[in-house]
């Protein structure tokens, strides 16, 4: 599910109205819209492809973690199923088990960060008639007094609700369908008629573990950070820490990287997360005011980008999750086009472009990739070249800017570990030495 | 960057301090509070620098 179109209301009006306008030249949307267990279906069905074709994968449903034993060259995890309880030893553990993390608890590791006492109500409804596929985000609406509400499309003809509640109330009592309803219908206006599918209320928190790696526990996803909604980093955020971890954690495994290299993934997801936090704490310091000054100052805003364009920058109901750029990262080289395009720097995930034919990210994330503008793909060992001999306008302004040609070294997670206007066949081996942590 | 100045530049002093007030006659605490916020904003817009909208933050903090 795709919107373009959002709009912000405040009060009872409408204040303005923006188009998401996304970028050309990309495979991919600036914004999907789809449902956890879409997802997770999905992430099943491919778990099961990879079975059937061989793959050495174990997925056990029902199985609980109750201890776990970090030894220096393996870990040993105590499991408890309804058949009774076993023990498995692993040489390497990802846990991936939520917020809540249970290896987390059990190795005592701490969590620490801000906790939000607004709560919020979601309802998924379905709508008997058309409705726009817009994102519409309210603040302190007259259905919502002081609280915000925001609706979107999802999938399969759901529409969200999200309505900010504040911070005593009495739960039970705002789940009754009756009430939901009301509040839906005043939000939606009497005429449109809809189903409510599902009820929940949520509070969030911003936490995160001081480290990631722990020996040969590595933790990703919400386990190691949490976020609030706003801007969809919750899930962007994990899957960004398993295209980190995968090829970093297979190369050592392989005896091709020293185990160090796993350092740099605590490294650049703890920077990420703080990126995630940050975003996501200011997006709700606007969305629900903490001092009566902050509220002064944010209606100030809202009420100014009715008819000063200059104001709609500083609303802020949610900031879309983008990857992070890894500057300062250890795997980087210094960087040998600085005249370049600053986006596509040493660090910074690869911007897609129209390659012949298809798209560049479908030629990126198989190993380290040796990408060539406007040039011939020196031979590198280690690495798979990518010759693009005629560049077309949006690899150029991506990857070239001014220069005339150009060498890229890309990580197998697409992100650029180094780029240089030219370079010799020794100065890119360490490079790509330095990429997997074992030159300094 | 233009450095932040704390040299006399108003060009008409009491009649633009004058404009401050009068802009406030009349108005409640919190309507006031508010013309500020929207004020502010649209000076920081005017300056547009982040720099020297610290500099000038960092002038007007308590001392």
């Amino acid at each position: 599910m795709q919107w373009n179109l959002g709009k912000v209301f405040f009060g009872d009006r409408k204040v303005y109205e923006f188009n998401l306008l996304a970028e050309t030249g990309h495979r991919r949307p600036a914004f999907i819209n789809l449902q956890q267990y879409h997802l997770e279906h999905d992430m099943v069905a491919r778990l099961r492809a990879l079975q059937a074709a061989g793959a050495s994968i174990d997925l056990r449903g029902a199985h609980r973690v109750a201890g776990v034993e970090a030894a220096g060259d393996h870990v040993a995890l105590d499991i408890d199923t309804p058949e009774g309880p076993y023990r498995i030893e692993a040489e390497w553990l990802v846990a991936c088990d939520g917020a809540g993390s249970p290896v987390r608890e059990a190795l005592g590791l701490g969590f620490a960060g801000r906790v939000f006492e607004d709560n919020f109500l979601i309802a998924d409804v379905t709508m008997q008639a058309e409705f726009p596929t817009e994102r519409w985000f309210w603040f302190d609406p007259p259905f919502n007094p002081g609280q915000s509400a925001l609706l979107h499309k999802q999938p399969d003809g759901v529409w969200r609700i999200d309505l900010q509640l504040g911070r005593d109330i009495d739960r039970e009592r705002e789940k009754e369908p009756g009430r939901v309803r009301a509040r839906v219908r005043q939000m939606l206006g009497p005429d449109v008629a809809f189903e409510l599918e599902w009820v929940s209320i949520y509070t969030f928190q911003c936490r995160r573990m001081e480290r990631f790696r722990h020996g040969r526990v590595l933790f990703a996803g919400d386990a190691a950070h949490q976020v609030s909604p706003f801007g969809a980093r919750g899930a962007n955020s994990g899957i960004q820490d398993t295209d980190n971890l995968a090829w970093k954690l297979a190369a050592v495994i392989a005896g091709e990287a020293p185990e160090a290299l796993l350092d740099s993934y605590h490294a650049e997801r703890l920077q990420a997360a703080d990126e995630n936090i940050l975003a996501s704490t200011r997006s709700t310091d606007f969305i629900t005011p903490k001092s009566a000054m902050s509220r002064t100052f944010r209606d100030a805003v809202l009420d100014l980008s009715e008819r000063c364009e200059f104001a709609r920058p500083l609303v802020n109901s949610g900031r879309l999750s983008v990857p992070t750029i890894h500057d300062g990262s250890a795997l980087n080289t210094p960087d040998g086009l600085p005249e370049g395009p600053a986006r596509s720097r040493p660090g910074a995930p690869c911007p897609d472009a129209p390659l012949e034919p298809g798209f560049l990210l479908d030629r990126l994330g198989h190993g380290f990739v040796l990408m060539a503008l406007g040039m011939p793909a020196p031979e590198v060992p280690g690495t798979a070249p990518l010759a693009v001999p005629a560049p077309g306008d949006e690899m150029r302004a991506r990857y070239l800017g001014d220069a005339p040609r150009a060498l890229y070294l890309i990580r197998p997670d697409q992100h650029v570990a180094a780029r240089w206007a030219d370079a010799a066949p020794a100065t890119i081996a360490t490079a790509l030495s330095r990429a997997l942590g074992a030159t300094p | 960057m233009t450095r932040l100045s704390l040299s006399p530049g108003i060009d008409a002093p009491d009649e633009l301090y004058a404009d401050l007030l009068a802009a406030h006659e009349g108005l409640s605490e919190a309507e006031s509070a508010a013309l500020n916020a929207r004020l502010i904003l649209i000076l920081a817009n005017q300056i547009g620098s982040r720099e020297l909208f610290r500099a000038a933050l960092d002038a007007a903090r308590p001392r």
